[in-house]
C-alpha cells in the first residue's frame, strides 16, 4: 500500500466529512442547509456537559448500561482455543445496540426543536429503538421499512405499531433496507422544515457517520474498562458483524490506536461471495461509489447501478457500508471477513445451545468467524465479540430455514 | 466560451419569451423510441432538452421518474448508451441544447475525465447532478466547467440568502429553481411565492432562472413563464409517455405524438405567459 500509515486511526473525519476519500456530503441541495444545521447543533452538543450527562443518565436508568462483558465459558471450551467474551449489548432495552445511537439523535432533535422523526429500518431493530425513544419523548415517528422486511420481521413491525409509530412498507426496488433509505430521504426532502432523520447506522452524509459512531462508542469504552478489570490487560482481538457497521465501529473506535489489538469485521456473505448478487459483502465484493450521501464501497454493476445484495439477516442486507469502515479497510487497520447464511445459522444454534443466549442473526455472523478463528489461537488469547442484538425477532425466520422445529 | 444553452437563452430573451425546458429519461421505453421522441419534442417547441441518466436509486425523484428509470434500465440503458443517444440526436440537430440530468454514481464509476470527454464528444451542453451540492464541487463541477460544459445547479426554498452565493458561485448556463421542498412530481402549492423567489435569486446572479417541480399543464406553464426565464416540465411528460405504452411497457404507434402534443400545449402556455407579463 502506497498510503502512509496515519499516526492515529481515530481522528477522522476531516472538515469535509471525509475519511480518506470516503464519506462526504452527497445530497440534494434541499437537504444541504439542514445537514449544516445538524452539524453545528451536534458540534455544540458535543461540548456541552449537560448533553453528555443526559445521555449518561438514560444509559443507566433507561437502557440498562453498562452492558455486561461475559466470558462464554462453554463456547470457549468447545472451541478449544481463544478465551471468548461477549459484549452483551443484546441486553439493552429494545434488544440491540441501536438504542445507544437513537437516544443521542433524539436528544439532539429535541435541542433542534424538531417534532417529527423519520427512520429507515431493515431488521426492525432501529425502527423499534426509534419508536421507543419517540414514545418516551412524545414525538411523531414514521418508520420506512421494505415490504419484504415487513413480512420477514413481523414481531418488530407489531412492536413499532404498539409504540405508536407509523410503519410505511416500501414497495420500490427490492423492497428491503436500501429502498427504505431512499424513501426516508424522499420524505426528508419533502418535510425538511419540521423533520429530523434518525439514521440507524454509521453511514449517510456527514455528520451522520461520525455522530452515530460517537453515540455507539460507549460499547468500546465500556468493553475496554471491563476487559482491563477482568484480565488486567487489553484484549488480543475484537470482532463484530457489519451491515452499515454501527455496532462494529462502536466497539472498534476506542481500540483503533491500540496497535496490539487485532480487529475483525464480519460482512454477510449470503449464499457465498462467488454467487452473483447473492451476498451483501460490500468490502469483499464491491468497489468505491456514491450512494445515500456518502462515498463508500458499494455493490454495483459496471454501469454504477446499485445491486440489491442478499443476506439471511435483514439487518446486514445492504449494498453499502459506513465510510469509516471503507477507510479502515484501505489503510489496513481492520481485517474484514465474511460469513455465509449457512455459517450464521450454525453459529445461531451453537450459541443458543451452549450459552443459553439466542443471538440475533446479525451477530451470529460474527460468531461464525469466532468459531473459525478461536480454535487456531492459544488459550491465553483474549477475544471480545460484540453480541449486538438478541435473536427473538429471528426465531420464526430461522425455524423456516431449518425446516420447522 | 458560450454553449448552446447560453445562446438559446439569449435568443429567447431577445424575443421576450421564456424557455420551455423538457425532461424525459434516456431510453424510456427503449433507445430508438427515445431518440425519436427527443427530435419530436424539439420540433414541437421544446427549447432545452433535459435528458435523464437512469439510476437505480433516484433519491430526489417521485414514483413517475423512478418508474421511467427502471423502464430504461430494463431496456438495457447504461450511461454509455445515454451518451450514444445524445450523439445520435446531434447528427440531425445541432442547435437544441442538451442537458444531462441524474445522479453521480454512474459518472463516478465511469470516471469523471472519461465521462466529460465522452459528453463533449457527444454534444452535451450541460449537466445537472442532483447529489452534488457546492460542498462537493471538486468532484465534477469544477472539472466540467474547465471542460467547457455548463454545470446547472438547483436552488431550493431552503437555499437562503446566506447560502445562495455559494450555490450560484460555480453555476453556469441557467439556475434551476426547485419550486418546492420535495421530490419530482409533487404539486406547487403557491404560485404567488415563485415570482418572489425568482426575484430573490436574480438579485444574486445575471444567469437566467428556470423554475420546475410541479408544472403539469399549459396553464401552469403560462403562470410560471410570466415570472421566470424558463419553465421546466418533467413528470407530466414522463406520465404522458407512460400512458401511451402498452401493457408490457412497450412503445406504441401513439407514443411519439403523445409526448409531442403535450409539448405543443406547454409551448403555447409558455408563449402566452410572456405576453401577459408584457401587457
Amino acid at each position: 500500500m502506497n498510503q502512509q500509515t496515519p499516526n492515529s486511526f481515530s481522528t477522522g473525519p476531516d472538515d469535509h466529512g471525509r475519511f480518506g476519500i470516503f464519506g462526504g456530503r452527497f445530497v440534494a441541495e434541499t437537504l444541504m442547509p439542514l445537514i449544516l444545521d445538524l452539524e453545528a447543533a451536534y458540534e455544540q452538543a458535543k461540548t456541552d456537559p449537560a448533553f453528555h450527562a443526559e445521555i449518561a443518565h438514560l444509559h443507566t436508568h433507561y437502557v440498562g448500561r453498562p452492558s455486561p462483558l461475559y466470558l462464554a465459558e462453554r463456547l470457549t471450551e468447545h472451541l478449544g482455543g481463544a478465551k471468548v467474551y461477549f459484549k452483551r449489548d443484546e441486553l439493552n432495552h429494545t434488544g440491540a445496540h441501536k438504542i445507544n445511537n437513537v437516544l443521542g439523535q433524539i436528544l439532539l432533535a429535541r435541542r433542534m426543536g424538531k417534532k417529527r422523526i423519520i427512520a429507515e429500518t431493515g431488521a426492525g431493530q432501529h425502527g423499534v429503538a426509534t419508536a421507543t425513544a419517540c414514545a418516551k419523548y412524545g414525538l411523531e415517528c414514521v418508520v420506512y421499512m421494505g415490504a419484504v422486511d415487513v413480512e420477514r420481521q413481523k414481531p418488530n413491525v407489531f412492536r413499532m405499531k404498539m409504540l405508536g409509530a407509523t410503519v410505511v412498507p416500501v414497495q420500490s426496488g427490492a423492497r428491503t433496507l436500501k429502498d427504505a433509505m431512499n424513501e426516508a430521504l424522499r420524505d426528508w426532502v419533502t418535510n425538511v422544515e419540521n423533520t429530523f432523520y434518525c439514521i440507524g447506522t454509521a453511514a449517510g452524509p456527514h455528520p451522520y457517520p461520525a455522530m452515530v459512531r460517537d453515540f455507539q462508542s460507549i460499547i468500546g469504552k465500556e468493553a475496554k474498562e471491563q476487559v482491563l478489570a477482568a484480565e488486567g490487560r487489553l484484549p488480543d482481538s475484537i470482532i463484530a458483524c457489519i451491515g452499515g457497521g454501527s455496532n462494529a465501529i462502536g466497539l472498534f473506535h476506542p481500540f483503533l490506536d491500540d496497535k496490539s489489538v487485532a480487529i475483525y469485521g464480519v460482512e454477510a456473505a449470503g449464499h457465498g461471495l462467488n454467487v452473483e448478487n447473492g451476498h451483501a459483502a460490500s468490502l469483499a465484493g464491491g468497489k468505491p461509489g456514491v450512494l445515500h450521501g456518502n462515498r463508500t464501497y458499494l455493490l454495483m454493476d459496471d454501469d454504477g447501478q446499485i445491486l440489491e445484495g442478499h443476506s439471511i439477516s435483514a439487518g446486514l442486507d445492504y449494498p453499502g457500508i459506513g465510510p469509516e469502515h471503507a477507510w479502515l479497510r484501505d489503510v489496513g487497520r481492520v481485517t474484514y471477513l465474511s460469513a455465509t447464511d449457512k455459517e450464521a445459522l450454525a453459529a445461531f444454534q451453537l450459541c443458543s445451545q451452549l450459552e443459553g443466549i439466542i443471538p440475533a442473526l446479525e451477530p451470529a455472523h460474527a460468531l461464525a468467524k469466532v468459531m473459525e478463528l478461536a480454535p487456531k489461537l492459544p488459550r491465553d488469547h483474549v477475544m471480545v465479540m460484540n453480541m449486538c442484538g438478541r435473536g427473538d425477532k429471528d426465531i420464526f425466520a430461522v425455524a423456516e430455514h431449518l425446516g420447522g422445529m | 466560451m458560450t454553449t448552446r444553452i447560453d445562446r438559446r437563452f439569449a435568443a429567447l430573451a431577445a424575443e421576450n419569451r421564456a424557455a420551455l425546458v423538457t425532461y424525459l429519461m434516456a431510453g424510456d421505453p427503449d433507445p430508438a423510441t427515445s431518440l425519436e421522441v427527443f427530435h419530436a419534442m424539439a420540433k414541437a417547441g421544446a427549447d432545452v432538452l433535459e435528458i435523464g441518466m437512469a439510476f437505480t436509486d433516484p433519491m430526489a425523484d417521485g414514483p413517475s421518474i423512478q418508474a421511467a428509470g427502471l423502464r430504461a434500465l430494463q431496456a438495457g440503458m447504461t450511461l454509455k448508451k445515454t451518451l450514444a443517444l445524445v450523439a445520435d440526436f446531434r447528427k440531425t440537430d445541432n442547435d437544441t441544447p442538451v442537458v444531462l440530468m441524474g445522479y453521480y454514481n454512474p459518472i463516478y464509476v465511469m470516471g469523471v475525465d472519461k465521462f466529460l470527454a465522452a459528453a463533449q464528444e457527444a454534444g452535451v451542453d450541460g449537466l445537472i447532478v442532483v447529489d452534488l451540492p457546492p460542498e462537493e464541487d471538486d468532484e465534477l463541477c469544477i472539472p466540467a466547467l474547465k471542460a467547457g460544459l455548463n454545470f446547472i445547479r438547483l436552488a431550493t426554498p431552503t437555499t437562503d440568502d446566506k447560502r445562495l452565493p455559494s450555490v450560484l458561485n460555480n453555476t453556469s448556463g441557467f439556475v434551476y429553481y426547485v419550486s418546492l421542498t420535495g421530490i419530482t412530481g409533487a404539486a406547487i402549492a403557491d404560485y404567488g411565492k415563485v415570482g418572489a423567489a425568482v426575484g430573490r435569486i436574480k438579485g444574486h446572479t445575471k444567469l437566467p432562472v428556470a423554475v420546475g417541480f410541479g408544472v403539469k399543464t399549459a396553464d401552469n406553464a403560462r403562470q410560471i413563464a410570466s415570472q421566470a426565464d424558463g419553465v421546466v416540465v418533467g413528470t407530466a411528460l414522463v406520465d404522458a409517455l407512460k400512458k401511451s405504452l402498452d401493457a408490457d411497457n412497450k412503445a406504441t404507434a401513439g407514443t411519439v405524438e403523445a409526448v409531442a402534443s403535450l409539448v405543443r400545449e406547454l409551448a403555447g402556455g409558455v408563449s402566452a405567459g410572456r405576453k401577459v407579463a408584457a401587457e
